[in-house]
């Protein structure tokens, strides 16, 4: 399927969700694009503008490093990567909380929602309930 | 556009809606067309799955992602046969008596409220689960509770065969919950009352619905509509919007009656939750089981009531604070996990509203104001006590600085644990107790129906739902919105000589 949100920043988008949820990094190109569709799905029904927004959010978010660090957030080690997210998840600006928010969400619904990923963690719930457990 | 009329239109098939559709289906015998329209689907239990984003899309509006205006809320609430009674976990309590005296509703007693509800206690099996039946993420609740000085109460529920699947909030697997979709809706049709799902009123007309019919898209779930696609105008002698506290304002409003009504919209409240993680240092019982057993309430004394939850991986790794490493390593925990709903007590303003946007669809402005926060931070502290009491190692709390408490610093809560810390947009907060935007009240300044549904001026609208409520409830509010329906739908029979030019027959 086509990825016209995030496909046009996708290093920059891989590069915040490994961050976002480390184990992400460790994704084959499968694990991504299940991901990945999982958020474009769910996006696929909001308005033109927030789906603007947050591909402007994600180059907002590779540029700003170039301010302090002198290198795009793609070219930041981790520990970097975690600082610039955070400082803007602290900012004081609503816009920018909302915004990590938003995308932090959207991530981590693309990587959870997957089955493999629920049974990762251990998650096991079942429509037999208690009768499929020892 | 296809023309069709009936004596009644019901709007909605949720607690409110459900329930009116049953109490007037002996209207059919008396020779009265009854229809109801359902803008979600019918999903039957064989068609539920423990996939959160398969039956968030199925089942809630914007598959589960509904924000408020400032988006800095979520606000979850289903369209389906049945509304939000598919999605909910069936706990059922009675109103309080001071909520209901202090609503002030002329004719609207706690005795009224709770005979009603006594009614639907019994119509939708309500009782309290045995023993052997509740998990440990329950249990280390009550255990919990106990060691921190308090007493947890235990929830009534409305399962009948509950096998424990724990997926009440994605639709019961196994058709346990009993919901208007199991109980009120199914007796509506066998007593002769039409239902149509995937029909969405786009607006309300003098005595008129204009529906929108949708088509079932390839590969949906839930069985077409019982209509066929396409635009209808359906003519009511009585029009009832029950399509709850966010869609039968925004109807209304998008159907121009805002300037008619002044205090449409107004007065929302949603009871705003966190969700808290413990961590123990053991597997524990919590992705099985019914998942909501026990509740603490604190509202008279520190406006918040803390109920047991357990959610699914997404919706918790959304609700964690943080991310990286340290958000990852508790997901990995999620054996481990116990949680607790937090929520605070709101009270109805002005400025917490629904709207609707150029489009007609609604808008929610929500303010966390200071009492709310307050509310939250005192919530989070109790449920971190109760953690650490029943045994937990480490809390995750999104109001405390920082955001995980060790078990070594459980003496420091208080101090850790700041409404300093709330940064809306930062800190997941949702609702699904959505509440008021059509209350009931004196006159038309101040509310937009009576005591009994009837909308001021307007005596073939009525509405019922939980957005007649003119504050919050402050418990979860389902069986509190069949009592009132039942009063709605009790109000149309006895008006019907005015409505109709003739009696309905006996009830």
């Amino acid at each position: 399927m086509n990825h016209p949100v995030f496909l046009p920043v996708r290093p920059a988008f891989r590069a915040i969700a490994a961050t976002i949820v480390p184990e992400a990094a460790g994704l084959d190109e499968d694990g991504w694009e299940d991901a990945e569709d999982a958020i474009e799905n769910t996006i696929a029904t909001r308005s033109d503008a927030l789906r603007r927004q947050l591909r402007l959010l994600v180059k907002v978010i590779d540029l700003l490093p170039l301010l302090r660090y002198g290198r795009r957030f793609t070219a930041l080690d981790g520990e970097r990567r975690m600082r610039v997210l955070q400082w803007m998840q602290d900012s004081p600006f609503l816009l920018l909380r909302r915004g990590v928010w938003g995308l932090r969400t959207l991530i981590m619904l693309g990587y959870y929602s997957r089955p493999i990923a629920a049974s990762q963690i251990g998650y096991r719930a079942s429509a037999l309930g208690w009768e499929a457990r020892p | 556009m296809i023309s069709k009329e009936y004596d009644v239109v019901i709007i909605g098939s949720g607690a409110g809606g459900g329930t009116v559709a049953a109490e007037l289906a002996q209207m059919v015998k008396a020779g009265f067309k009854v229809l109801l329209l359902e803008q979600g689907p019918r999903i039957e239990a064989r068609e539920m799955t423990w996939n959160e984003l398969d039956m968030a899309s199925a089942l809630y509006a914007d598959r589960g992602g509904f924000l408020t205006a400032d988006g800095t809320m979520t606000l979850a609430f289903a369209r389906a046969y049945g509304g939000s009674t598919v999605v909910y976990t069936g706990t059922s309590l009675v109103a309080p008596d001071r909520v209901i005296r202090s609503w002030g509703i002329s004719g609207l007693t706690a005795a009224d409220v709770a005979r009603r509800c006594t009614k639907y206690i019994v119509q939708n099996n309500v009782h309290i689960l045995p023993p052997e039946e509740l998990n440990e993420n329950n249990r280390l609740f009550v255990t919990g509770c106990a060691g921190a000085g308090f007493h947890a109460e235990q929830f009534p529920v409305n399962v009948f065969g509950c096998k424990g699947s724990s997926l009440c909030n994605l639709g019961c697997p196994n058709g346990a919950k009993m919901g208007t979709n199991a109980v009120q809706l199914p007796m509506a049709e066998r007593g002769g009352v039409e239902v149509v799902t995937r029909a969405e009123a786009k607006r309300i007309e003098e005595r008129a619905v204009i529906v929108h019919v949708r088509e079932k898209e390839p590969g949906e779930k839930g069985k077409p509509g019982e209509w066929a696609p396409g635009e209808y105008r359906v003519k009511a002698k009585v029009i009832v919007c029950s399509g709850g506290a966010i869609g039968t304002p925004a109807l209304l409003l998008r159907s121009g009656y805002g300037r008619r009504m002044p205090a449409l919209g107004t007065k929302f409240t949603c009871h705003p939750a966190l969700i808290l993680v413990a961590e123990h240092d053991r597997a524990i019982t919590n992705d099985v089981g019914h998942p909501k057993s026990f509740y603490l309430d604190r509202a008279v004394e520190e406006g918040f009531v803390l109920e047991t939850c357990m959610y699914f991986p997404f919706t918790t790794a959304k609700n964690i604070s943080g991310f990286g490493e340290e958000h990852s390593a508790t997901m990995r925990a999620f054996p481990r996990l116990q949680m607790i709903l937090a929520l605070a007590c709101d009270r109805a303003l002005p400025g917490n509203r629904v709207t609707v946007d150029r489009n007609g669809e609604p808008v929610v402005h929500y303010e966390f104001t200071p009492r709310v926060i307050q509310s939250m931070t005192r919530a989070t502290r109790a449920a971190a006590k109760i953690f650490f009491a029943a045994g937990a190692q480490r809390v995750h709390a999104p109001l405390a600085n920082p955001s995980v408490i060790e078990a070594r610093d459980k003496r420091e809560i208080d101090r850790l644990t700041d409404a300093k810390h709330f940064k809306a947009g930062k800190v997941s907060v949702a609702a699904a107790h959505l509440m008021g935007g059509a209350a009931m009240g004196p006159g038309r300044s101040t509310s937009v129906t009576d005591g009994w549904g009837r909308v001021h001026g307007l005596p073939w609208l009525r509405i019922a739902d939980a957005s007649l409520f003119p504050d919050s409830l402050e418990i979860n509010p389902y069986l509190t919105i069949m009592a009132l329906a039942d009063r709605v739908a009790e109000a149309v029979r006895v008006d019907a000589p005015s409505l109709f030019g003739r009696s309905v027959g006996p009830s």
